[in-house]
């Protein structure tokens, strides 16, 4: 279980939430400027909380009350984004297995392990492929599997299907519920689209903003 | 057109008017600014113009072509190398001397008395091979059968940049005209060199063929050998012709 | 004439060229009717001044160069020296502006503090400043009769950067590091930041980050930015001449070799600009080559 429980603050907005995720899928929804991003930058530990309490089941993220806070680096928790971002200057291979050589790991298998990963999502034709040359559904395909590869306690996306054209996005949609089920780890996707809150998601995360300057406030489950 | 009454050009000649360029050695900056004043407030209708840089430089641009009515050189050679070229039609007119002295820090510090010390004061500022005050330099060196390794030489573009590596630099001696050293005032100090082992450095003047303002140019050769601008640049040190 | 949306080639290297490669708008004349509008015929005849302005003089010098010759001129003892010197200044110059240049570009781009408007004002100021004003300034700081600091060298480990291939680089340095540290911010400031946000979550050090995925993501800007700043070097005169002065085999690099044989020997000073003509065109022309159209 995934609890989100406080306050942070940013230049222009606070935050203030109080949630639980389970091994579900979530849709982040809410206007711009409520704070979807800053959400997951505080799991992701990007962003720190100015008081409450971020844990996963009994690891503690962050506890500034305790001054407690795990380096993002340790979390385990995986980014998409709308954009792949493949790091251009690596091959398709060496994107995948980048969490794995900054843990240590050799780079034969490391190599391995990418191709693996990249097998599982059916795309291992694209291994030996530049970086530069992949369409934006095939790009998005290897950030998920260097997200994986990750070995990842939570996913978290940031509209991840927004750049893609109507049928990759279709595609790409079943192949994250899929993962995602067969993951069974907590799961929060920020999107705008309904078709992808009815295809993946159990619940639903609303974040508001309320009048003036108070902060957002977290509604309703489904 | 306003007629000048009571100038001091003659009633017979009409007023001089138009552009005048004079390009003159660096070591006339000073002497030739004043001059210039002086030369502007009889003819208001001249609009007189300086370019001064080395000698050799200044060769250079009149024999590609620059736009320039006088030459004021700071030796007889270059006026040589411009007749030869037939950039000057008319032989030069020598309306300076000048003689060569050492440029040393503030209070000369390093005790320098002559040319003999120069081999052991580190590096000393000399003037380019080919720029006048760099052979003159050249001379001296030689007369005093002193030899300064290329290795101890800052070499100037001309004879103020060749001062200021003493007046500004980090350079303890320069050879340069006497002119420059009582120009530079404080910034430096100067050390006479006796005046058998000195050299005469002759300046020469002429107008450059092509000038569009050939009666204007012969005025300014005038008025430098007459009796005001001879005052002038003896008052800035230069000695007679 | 192709047209080309190229951006400008200092700034956005990384953009993949390959899909704006529209057919030619000016067709030969008398074939096909395609319209030239009289705006894009203007412009190129502009453009084409333009070019002739900057080629031409290039060409003169090729014209002046004394090419039977060329290589006995070159090998003079003075010619070759400075030819040495400058090679060698010029490079110690670009790994200084690397070294120095690139935590002060980052930290221009990165942060927002007191005084960064100032800052960023103060390090362009070489830039506009006129290269012998650059030399005096650094004679008053460097000197080491008239300079704090050169004073302090002098007196404290025997070094003297005036009149020495030292000096050279610190003249260059001056003048050329601007160059180079504002290619490098436009670099830093262009990279997405979630590339960081990303290699953070999948365990990258901060340390790791910085070597590892910001510079080499900056990488294409700050090779133009060194290329810029090294061209830069190679060609100064004023401060080089103005700090540490002009002795052959020292501190005599390049362009002041050039600058005092222009009289005494110039087809000498030909040959040697020709040598420079030639190394620049050659590094822009390999690095256009390799950095704009897209591919590594």
């Amino acid at each position: 279980m995934l609890r989100v429980t406080g306050v942070a603050t940013r230049p222009n907005f606070a935050l203030d939430i109080d949630i639980a995720v389970g091994k579900e899928t979530v849709a982040v929804v809410g206007d711009n400027g409520t704070g979807k991003s800053t959400l997951l930058q505080l799991i992701a530990g990007l962003h720190r909380l100015n008081r409450g309490h971020i844990t996963l089941d009994d690891v503690v993220f962050d506890s500034p009350e305790q001054r407690n806070f795990m380096a993002p680096q340790r979390r385990r928790t995986a980014l998409l984004f709308q954009q792949a971002l493949l790091f251009p200057f690596l091959s398709v291979r060496e994107n995948v297995a980048f969490s794995l050589r900054r843990s240590g790991t050799s780079r034969e298998a490391a190599d391995a392990a990418a191709i693996a990963a990249l097998n599982r999502l059916d795309a291992l034709r694209l291994a030996d492929r530049e970086v530069g040359s992949l369409s934006g559904g095939e790009s998005q395909r290897v950030a998920l599997a260097r997200a994986l590869v990750l070995a990842p306690r939570v996913m978290l996306l940031d509209e991840p299907l927004t750049s893609l054209d109507r049928r990759t996005r279709a595609d790409f949609r079943t192949l994250l519920r899929d993962e995602f089920c067969s993951l069974a780890i907590p799961c929060l996707i920020v999107t705008h689209d309904d078709a992808d809150i009815e295809a993946m998601c159990t619940k639903e995360i609303r974040l508001e903003r309320t009048t003036g300057f108070e902060p957002a406030t977290l509604t309703l489950a489904r | 057109m306003a007629v000048t009454i009571g100038g001091p050009s003659t009633a017979a000649t009409p007023p001089l008017r138009g552009e005048l360029t004079v390009s003159a050695a660096a070591s006339l900056t000073e002497s030739f600014t004043r001059i210039g004043r002086q030369f502007r407030r009889e003819h208001p209708g001249i609009r007189l113009r300086f370019n001064f840089a080395s000698t050799s430089s200044l060769v250079s641009q009149i024999q590609a072509g620059a736009p320039v009515d006088v030459f004021a050189s700071a030796d007889l050679s270059s006026q040589d190398r411009l007749a030869a070229s037939g950039n000057i039609t008319s032989a030069p007119r020598v309306f300076a001397r000048n003689t060569m002295q050492i440029a040393v820090k503030p209070g000369n510090p390093l005790a320098i008395k002559g040319v003999g010390d120069l081999t052991r004061v580190g590096v000393i500022g000399l003037c380019g091979r080919t720029v006048p005050c760099g052979v003159y330099a050249a001379s001296v060196l030689a007369l005093n059968k002193t030899n300064v390794p290329e290795s101890q030489i800052t070499r100037g573009t001309d004879a103020k940049a060749t001062l200021a590596s003493v007046a500004v630099g980090d350079a303890n001696a320069a050879i340069v005209y006497v002119t420059d050293v009582r120009a530079a005032g404080k910034a430096v100090s100067g050390v006479a060199i006796p005046a058998r082992q000195n050299v005469r450095a002759i300046y020469g003047v002429s107008v450059v063929r092509g000038s569009a303002n050939r009666a204007a140019a012969q005025a300014f050769i005038n008025y430098l050998l007459g009796q005001e601008g001879q005052a002038t640049l003896k008052s800035f040190g230069f000695l007679a012709p | 004439m192709a047209e080309r949306q190229a951006p400008s080639p200092f700034t956005d290297m990384n953009t993949d060229q390959t899909a704006d490669r529209s057919p030619a708008s000016l067709p030969p004349v008398g074939r096909g009717r395609r319209h030239i509008s009289p705006v894009s015929l203007g412009l190129s005849v502009v453009a084409a001044v333009a070019v002739a302005f900057v080629a031409l003089p290039l060409l003169g010098i090729a014209w002046r160069t004394p090419w039977s010759s060329v290589l006995e001129q070159l090998s003079s003892p003075a010619a070759r020296a400075a030819l040495r010197l400058s090679v060698l200044t010029s490079a110690v110059t670009a790994l200084c502006t690397i070294v120095l240049g690139t935590p002060l570009a980052w930290l221009i781009a990165r942060y927002e503090f007191v005084g960064r408007r100032l800052l960023r004002a103060i390090i362009t100021v070489p830039v506009v400043l006129p290269p012998v004003v650059s030399g005096v300034a650094l004679l008053a700081v460097f000197g080491r009769s008239n300079g704090l600091v050169g004073r302090m060298l002098f007196d404290t480990f025997g070094t003297q950067l005036t009149f020495s291939p030292l000096g050279v680089i610190v003249s260059q340095t001056f003048v050329a590091m601007p160059f180079y540290v504002l290619a490098a911010e436009a670099g830093f400031t262009t990279i997405d930041r979630r590339f960081e946000q990303l290699a953070t979550t999948l365990g990258a050090s901060e340390k790791y980050i910085f070597a590892g995925v910001t510079l080499r993501l900056a990488a294409p800007a700050l090779l133009a930015g060194v290329v810029l700043a090294w061209a830069r070097a190679l060609g100064e005169f004023g401060a080089t001449i103005t700090f540490a002065g002009n002795i052959e085999g020292r501190t005599q690099t390049l362009p002041l070799a050039v600058y005092l044989l222009l009289e005494s020997d110039p087809s000498t000073a030909y040959a040697l600009s020709m040598v420079m003509v030639s190394v620049a065109v050659a590094v822009l022309v390999a690095l256009r080559g390799r950095y704009l159209r897209g591919n590594r």
